[in-house]
């Protein structure tokens, strides 16, 4: 094992700092907190997709998947522990991903956004139908344990926020290890130029299809840990303008470090609920602008401001 | 002479009505330097491309050490000890020249990976560029590190598509002595496309002349360049 | 065998109105290489802006058949004013950056649209069926069916036989085309690509607006009425090929044949079914039914 560099020392001061002062936050404050640090997960996922040059306009696929998964295990088996839950969300949006993924693998730019969208819009479409799982209102999910121990729901809160803090600690600084090592700098090479890769006897289909697992294991997991958090889940959480709220914050945060991903995500999340009290009809305006100027202006994302020139921190 | 690292027999590739490469037979022996020279449009890259697995041939088989890679594609060509530069550097455009490298490395050797990128880096004379992103090097740095990139599968078969154009008519001997002199210490064999018949005449052993998908001309440079058909249809030469 | 004729019946109903919304958005990306996620914010000012129109024509007592001229107006109202406003105002700006940013900045648009909407017209539900009772209805073998609907297949074709018939024989039309096909030749070649762009989104505006206009009086006018159709016309149109018309017209008749079948049959999956057709083509042709030649690269 070597030394942990700036980056991750930054990722384990910052888990430090959030399990302590998370005891401290108000309610509100803990909720909106654990939601962006879940959601920091999906982002983190599309900034390992966006380093190989895809943007999957259908990442609510696997964020649904795992919700949805998490969710089947409270309702089906009756099953309230939030261990279960993610694994089996975990476990569900892997074996999804292996077979979507070697679909996805020889497909690049618009084409890949567009077929993500379709798969993502399928799973859309059997859910809106199944009167089963609530079909367009979905259903309420409780946890009532975790890993064995039953929880009181201030405990509860606690342990969700905790959890979300933890899987975005060792997330990112597991991600930042895999892109600095000789697979993950494939990523880049596969963006910059696939031919060489080729030329250089490496697959580009496979570094794509691994990519495209990784992203899919995390979104799945955030997808398990939003539900556990909001305590509801309805097939929304599959359509096509919930990938495309996640696409936005990965183009706010930038794909220049590891870390960007959830503080877009927390930014994002505080804008949303200060836009939803003062002006919820011009929400998306706000949004729609924002990103329209982060395109023209910070073309590599918010970290640019206080990054240094953009991709040098991997 | 040695025995025969490349085969190809009736290779042909055809583009609809047009004939990029026509019954194509030569064999290349081990450990030689060859030239490829031709017009544009003659089939040299074509040949480079249907070698090493870019392009499927229409008909005829190649053979690498007695073994048939005719419908292999470039990685696996490439895992075999086959590589190849291009006429347009193809390089990661936003890593570093050493980055570039160590893709390379890695994916070869991920222990000693570091190591042997910087080992190239030397041996190209591209330290200087170390750290600079590919993206902004100069055409005939990109050039270099073009072909550093193909040596660092270490091949045992090298295909240069015309590693001086697009440099400085000044620097073309001094980056073709550079080149195979990192490429010979390893006893490696090379094909190399060249326009410059100076370049070629010095270097070549044997000098393979296209034109019109076909080989007109095949066997020591100075044969080669002696012959009617080359300089009338190759070299440009009027006839007299 | 009734049934059968009642799926195609309402299959080519549904393929006429996804062409014409379908048709604009291959002719965005042909022409310029921008999949344009506000085609969908494009089509629901253009039901909109009829509603407000038709609402306004008849509550000042005037001829009710009028309301099919307001139905028209409002679409190239539409597209005379949100078309080049987002071209000149914002597109040209972004020109030759990657497609996927571009796919990104549409979707900002989008965003903005979509409440800029409703600023403008409120959240609350706007009703204008009176272009569509106004007709009656025609009978096939027995099955009823508005006559309204059959004005749509027509307005369809006919907007299919301009196209085809505008790209073939007008000198515009060979613009466009060679357009299509390369845009720095064309450039080169001394054609104002900077004009071709401006009339292309303009025009392409104003089909969706076309397809939200006649939509208008089948449907009550809500928010959100075009976040649906942008993906039912992405799937037409990547089903069919990106960027070629004759893929649009095949595109909307395959998902408006599968769509009409699923809901005879198999309501369950009538929106799965679209997507999941969609998936298949592209897993079997990648590029869609109708595949443009790309150039050599090394």
């Amino acid at each position: 094992m070597r030394a942990p560099d700036r980056t991750e020392k930054i990722a384990l001061l910052g888990l430090f700092a959030l399990l302590a002062g998370g005891a401290f936050l108000p309610q509100w404050a803990l909720f909106l907190v654990t939601l962006a640090l879940a959601k920091g997960l999906v982002v983190l996922s599309l900034l390992l997709l966006m380093r190989t040059g895809l943007v999957s306009f259908g990442h609510g696929l696997y964020y649904c998947l795992g919700a949805y998964a998490a969710g089947m295990v409270g309702q089906l088996l009756h099953v309230g522990d939030a261990a279960v839950m993610l694994l089996v969300a975990l476990a569900v949006s892997c074996a999804v991903a292996l077979i979507v993924g070697l679909l996805l693998a020889s497909y690049r730019g618009i084409f890949f956004a567009m077929l993500s969208l379709a798969f993502s819009m399928i799973l859309y479409g059997l859910l809106v139908k199944s009167a089963a799982l609530g079909s367009t209102d979905g259903f309420n999910i409780t946890v009532t344990a975790a890993a064995g121990a039953s929880l009181s729901s201030a405990s509860r809160r606690y342990l969700l926020f905790a959890l979300s803090a933890s899987f975005a600690a060792m997330a990112a600084v597991g991600m930042h290890r895999f892109l600095g090592s000789h697979l993950g700098r494939l990523a880049p090479a596969v963006r910059d130029n696939e031919l060489r890769v080729e030329y250089l006897g490496a697959s580009v289909r496979r570094v794509v299809y691994l990519n495209t697992i990784i992203a899919a294991a995390l979104t799945g997991l955030a997808g398990a840990l939003t539900a556990l958090v909001v305590g509801h889940i309805d097939p929304e959480m599959a359509y096509w303008t919930t990938s495309g709220e996640f696409v936005f914050v990965a183009i706010l945060s930038g794909t220049a470090s590891v870390l960007a991903p959830f503080l877009g995500s927390l930014l994002f999340e505080l804008l949303r609920s200060f836009a939803y009290q003062y002006s919820p009809n011009t929400w998306q305006m706000v949004v729609g602008a924002a990103m329209l100027l982060v395109i023209m202006f910070l073309p590599t994302g918010l970290w640019a401001v206080f990054g240094r020139r953009g991709k040098r921190v991997a | 002479m040695a025995a025969a690292i490349l085969e190809t027999r009736g290779l042909s590739k055809t583009f609809g009505a047009v004939a990029a490469a026509s019954n194509i037979t030569i064999e290349i022996a081990e450990d030689t330097v060859v030239g490829l020279i031709g017009g544009n449009g003659a089939g040299k890259t074509t040949f480079i491309n249907l070698v090493t697995g870019y392009l499927k041939p229409t008909s005829g088989s190649i053979r690498y050490r007695g073994r048939d890679i005719t419908r292999l594609a470039p990685r696996q060509v490439t895992r075999l000890g086959i590589c190849r530069s291009f006429q347009i550097p193809q390089v990661f455009d936003t890593l570093t020249a050493y980055e570039n490298l160590l893709v390379g490395t890695g994916i070869v050797d991920s222990k000693d990976a570091a190591e042997a990128a910087e080992t190239i880096l030397a041996r190209f004379g591209l330290a200087p560029f170390r750290d600079a992103v590919a993206g902004v090097l100069p055409e005939g740095v990109r050039k270099l590190l073009d072909i550093a990139m193909a040596l660092v599968v270490k091949p045992r078969l090298l295909l240069l598509d015309e590693p001086t154009s697009g440099v400085s008519a000044g620097e073309k001997f001094a980056i073709m002595d550079l080149v195979l002199q990192a490429v010979r210490a390893a006893a490696v064999t090379v094909l190399f496309v060249e326009h410059d018949m100076e370049i070629v005449r010095r270097h070549a052993q044997r000098v393979l002349a296209f034109y019109d998908g076909r080989i007109i001309a095949d066997g020591r440079s100075e044969a080669v360049f002696a012959d009617a058909d080359v300089r009338r249809l190759v070299v440009g030469e009027q006839p007299c | 065998m009734g049934h059968v004729l009642a799926v195609v019946i309402d299959g080519i109903i549904y393929s006429s109105w996804l062409f014409i919304i379908a048709v604009g958005l291959t002719l965005i990306y042909g022409v310029m290489k921008i999949l344009n996620l506000a085609h969908g914010s494009f089509y629901a000012l253009g039901a909109y802006a009829a509603a407000s129109l038709v609402g306004r024509w008849l509550s000042a007592g005037r001829a009710p058949f009028g309301s099919y001229a307001m139905l028209i107006l409002a679409a190239i109202l539409v597209g005379l004013v949100v078309g080049p406003l987002i071209e000149r105002g914002l597109l040209r700006f972004m020109y030759g950056k990657d497609e996927i940013v571009l796919v990104l900045v549409t979707y900002a648009v989008f965003l903005i649209l979509e409440d800029a909407i409703k600023l403008v017209w409120g959240v609350d539900a706007y009703f204008v069926s009176e272009p569509y009772g106004l007709l009656g209805s025609l009978s096939i073998a027995g099955l009823t069916y508005p006559v309204y609907s059959a004005a749509l297949v027509v307005v369809s074709l006919l907007v299919g036989a301009a196209f085809a018939l505008a790209l073939k024989r007008t000198r515009q039309g060979k613009l466009l085309t060679a357009v299509i096909q390369d845009r720095e030749i064309s450039a080169a070649m001394g054609i104002d690509v900077r004009r071709v762009y401006l009339v292309t989104f303009t025009l392409g505006t104003m089909l969706a607006a076309t397809g939200g206009a006649l939509t208008a009086p089948t449907v009550s006018v809500v928010p959100g009425m075009g976040v649906e159709v942008i993906v039912l016309a992405f799937a037409v149109v990547v089903i069919g090929g990106l960027g070629s018309f004759a893929g649009a017209a095949l595109g909307s008749l395959i998902v408006g044949m599968v769509r009409s079948a699923a809901v005879h049959y198999l309501p369950a999956v009538e929106l799965f079914s679209v997507y999941a057709v969609m998936a298949v083509v592209l897993i079997a042709r990648p590029k869609g039914l109708f595949r443009a030649l790309e150039a050599r690269k090394i």
